[in-house]
């Protein structure tokens, strides 16, 4: 497949600037948070990141890889602060999700998980970075791309490998499939197959909670495919209008389904085409400036309404499982992001090069990880599939007692439960 | 000499064997020398023509040019240019309006819907703007040259948006036309009637079949009659119409049917609207009985309209209810697909309850 123009690597510096505090301090908070010693938490799988200094955890600052570029807004500083923890934290979480992603491609291929799959490995960074800035109160919403989105938000590994294969304790009750996992008790609205659908339904959710004066507020992710949606603009026109609280994030990993970002959109600046809405370019394989942005993000549109977030990222699978990936880029384009820009490297990086941890610490983590996937994959094998009285729950509220017309015969009628 | 056609097995759908068209005029006429093809390869012969004999033909949708996520356009950007054959964004809703804009200058649109579950968006321009075209501006405007093709119905994984089948919500439009082949002869020939028919006609294609159905396909300029359905087995004791994909399953039950004694009269709608009341009724007057199956939910499908307009028409033939064996009222499931389709032993079963009604 031929391509005009050729593609150029977004371009970013890859490495990030550190600012190293004193060594011994370094060294006394890696042996202290040495990776073994850190408490594996099963029900809420991701590590909070500790609070900044009150632990008596020295500060790290680091720089972006590049700094924000704003549309009609004041862009934050480059610089972000984090803690040893929160790093190590940030390596564990991106790598299980890396991990999750990875073991799901098998079981696909394997014909355990059927229909479609979406997988997000390479935009890790989006999940965790946004995940830090916000609380569970704040509400995400999302497209079909949300099994990692599904975990930031306090899912656990077992009910999403469940849900992939359609078991009855997925977290959907295997009635949604890849592409429908949601989390009420944490505020994760799912989980959308159709493209763009999901931007509005964000915006409501914006509107409700402004209602609520709890200070919380809704992000709206979309893909560089779904920004040319017209829904997108209806619903950002209403949110400008009566000030609603959302951030919409504009996912961009420059490829819709097989067609690059410059085929499909006249204009790939994503984050400036809200126009009277103010936007935000940010590094999306960068986990502390995403967390910079989405922090920022947050107060802009408590004050002020909303904001668009446009994530400069990266997907190394295709579009879905039935895409291989490679007939719309080329193989050195994905190695080469996947060596200059994986966000899971950088944080490797910035530990290593802050004492934080050792490299062969990293690697317990990673194998844990590992351990802790394949456990999860296999209690999810054990699980049965739903009963077959669940095609038709849920259609309607209980009880409300709608007949339906069973296909047998046509004098079998049943009553929807 | 009549067509044949095969069914290779996949997946979790068990082979049926190779089975005779019963002949009827058009067909042996339109086979003559074909090559076997499959469904996808047919529709992209169809859209090769059509490109080809209308210089003001064009063909666009999501990802049409490299050849299509099913293949259907396969070498009509290389052959016809980008000019003519070219990719959309991501927007049904801008891809439908667009397409009535430039048919209402006199082309020949031929829009696709990636998926039939997606065509939503566009429901608006589809309902409001094609179909009203020419009777709001008096016929001094129309969009003839607008034809929709997507692709519809239950593919074994597809899952809530990608197997449904919506036909019967554009069936409630007068102004347009909805056609449905049931193999990858028919197809070709239909498209391009779709094509050159001068009303905005959305084409429904089973995804199912794209690769199974092969069949001999001529590869000459054909054209099958719109709005008239074929009668493709021909029997005494019951009338079965279904279109598309179903119509294989109808023809595995009416042949276990036989076994059974029970003889079965088969027809293909072909169009859904404005459908054929005439062959149908013809059919129901000869055997007293009908059933009908689609994959759409059986609430407010267009069986239900078959079945109330054939009640009215042919009420004191008719010895048994009409039956109607459809998807079921749900949103199309997910892991329990099996369940919810209208299958062959729940035809048969049917048609053993009205046959002995």
């Amino acid at each position: 497949m031929c391509r005009e123009k050729p593609f150029h690597l977004p371009f970013f510096a890859p490495s990030s600037q550190i600012l190293r505090l004193p060594s011994s301090s370094m060294a006394a908070a890696a042996r202290r948070l040495s990776a073994a010693s850190l408490p594996l938490r099963h029900h809420h799988l991701l590590l909070r990141p500790f609070a900044s200094s009150a632990s008596g955890q020295p500060p790290i600052a680091v720089e972006t890889s590049v700094p924000f570029t704003g549309h009609k807004i004041e862009p934050p500083s480059r610089l972000v602060d984090t803690t040893p923890s929160e790093l190590l934290s940030f390596f564990r979480d991106m790598t299980l999700m890396r991990r999750m992603e990875i073991a799901a491609d098998s079981l696909y291929k394997s014909k355990l998980i059927r229909g479609f799959c979406h997988l997000y490995d390479g935009q890790e960074a989006v999940a965790i970075g946004l995940e830090a800035a916000i609380t569970k109160k704040d509400a995400i919403i999302t497209a079909y791309r949300d099994h990692c989105i599904f975990l930031a938000r306090g899912g656990s590994l077992v009910e999403s490998y469940a849900e992939l294969m359609g078991r009855r304790s997925g977290c959907s009750k295997g009635k949604g499939g890849s592409m429908h996992f949601y989390k009420k008790d944490s505020g994760f609205f799912g989980g959308h197959g159709i493209v763009g659908a999901q931007v509005p339904l964000g915006c409501g959710l914006a509107f409700a909670q402004k209602y609520t004066k709890e200070g919380t507020v809704s992000f709206a992710l979309y893909g560089d495919g779904a920004a040319n949606q017209g829904q997108l603009f209806e619903a950002l026109n209403i949110s400008a209008l009566w000030d609603l609280p959302v951030i919409l994030v504009c996912e961009n990993n420059h490829y819709g389904m097989g067609t690059a970002e410059w085929r499909a959109a006249k204009s790939p600046a994503y984050y400036k085409r809200g126009d009277y809405v103010p936007g935000l370019k940010v590094d999306g394989m960068d986990v502390l400036a995403v967390k910079q942005a989405c922090k920022f993000a947050k107060e802009y549109a408590l004050q002020n309404g909303p904001i668009i977030l446009e994530m400069d990222t990266y997907r190394y699978h295709g579009h879905s499982m039935s895409d291989p990936g490679s007939t719309y880029r080329t193989r050195d384009e994905i190695t080469g992001v996947r060596q200059e820009r994986d966000p899971i490297e950088r944080i490797r990086k910035l530990i290593l090069s802050n004492e934080v941890a050792t490299a062969s610490e990293l690697k317990d983590i990673e194998k844990e990880v590992r351990k802790e996937v394949d456990d999860a994959i296999a209690q999810a094998k054990e699980i049965p599939m739903p009963d077959p009285s669940e095609l038709f729950t849920n259609v309607y509220v209980k009880g409300f007692g709608a007949e339906v017309f069973g296909a047998d015969r046509k004098e079998v009628k049943a009553v929807l439960p | 000499m009549a067509t044949t056609m095969a069914l290779r097995s996949f997946g979790r759908r068990t082979s049926i064997a190779a089975r005779g068209f019963s002949s009827s005029c058009e067909t042996e006429k339109a086979a003559k020398d074909g090559k076997p093809i499959n469904l996808f390869s047919a529709i992209n012969q169809a859209l090769h023509i059509a490109l080809d004999t209308d210089p003001r033909a064009y063909v666009f949708g999501e990802d049409v040019r490299f050849g299509g996520v099913f293949r259907c356009t396969t070498g009509l950007a290389d052959r016809f240019g980008r000019s003519r054959v070219f990719n959309t964004p991501l927007c049904e809703q801008g891809i439908v309006g667009f397409a009535i804009g430039l048919a209402a200058m006199g082309n020949r649109a031929i829009a696709e819907i990636q998926f039939a579950d997606y065509i939503y968006p566009a429901f608006d321009q589809i309902v409001n703007e094609a179909a009203k075209f020419r009777y709001r501006s008096g016929n001094e405007f129309n969009c003839g040259g607008l034809t929709i093709r997507t692709p519809y119905g239950a593919v074994g994984h597809g899952g809530h948006y990608h197997s449904q089948s919506p036909e019967s919500f554009f069936c409630h439009v007068p102004g347009l036309k909805v056609v449905i082949p049931r193999s990858p002869q028919q197809a070709k020939g239909l498209l391009l009637s779709c094509i050159r028919d001068p009303n905005p006609s959305i084409f429904f294609e089973p995804k199912w079949l794209y690769r199974l159905a092969v069949e001999e396909v001529p590869e000459h300029d054909y054209m099958l009659p719109l709005s008239e359905a074929e009668v493709i087995r021909q029997g005494s004791d019951i009338t079965l119409v279904g279109w598309g994909a179903q119509l294989s399953v109808l023809e595995q039950a009416c042949v276990e049917a036989a076994k059974e004694g029970i003889s079965c009269e088969l027809i293909d709608l072909r169009t859904l609207i404005p459908w054929d009341k005439e062959t149908v009724e013809a059919s129901v007057r000869k055997t007293g009985k009908l059933l009908i199956s689609h994959e759409a939910p059986v609430t407010g499908g267009f069986g239900a309209e078959i079945s109330a307009s054939i009640a009215e028409s042919c009420f004191l033939r008719l010895e048994a209810p009409v039956a109607r064996i459809c998807g079921l009222d749900t949103p199309f499931p997910l892991v329990y697909e099996q369940f919810y389709m209208p299958t062959k032993n729940k035809i048969l079963d049917a048609i053993k309850a009205t046959v002995n009604y």
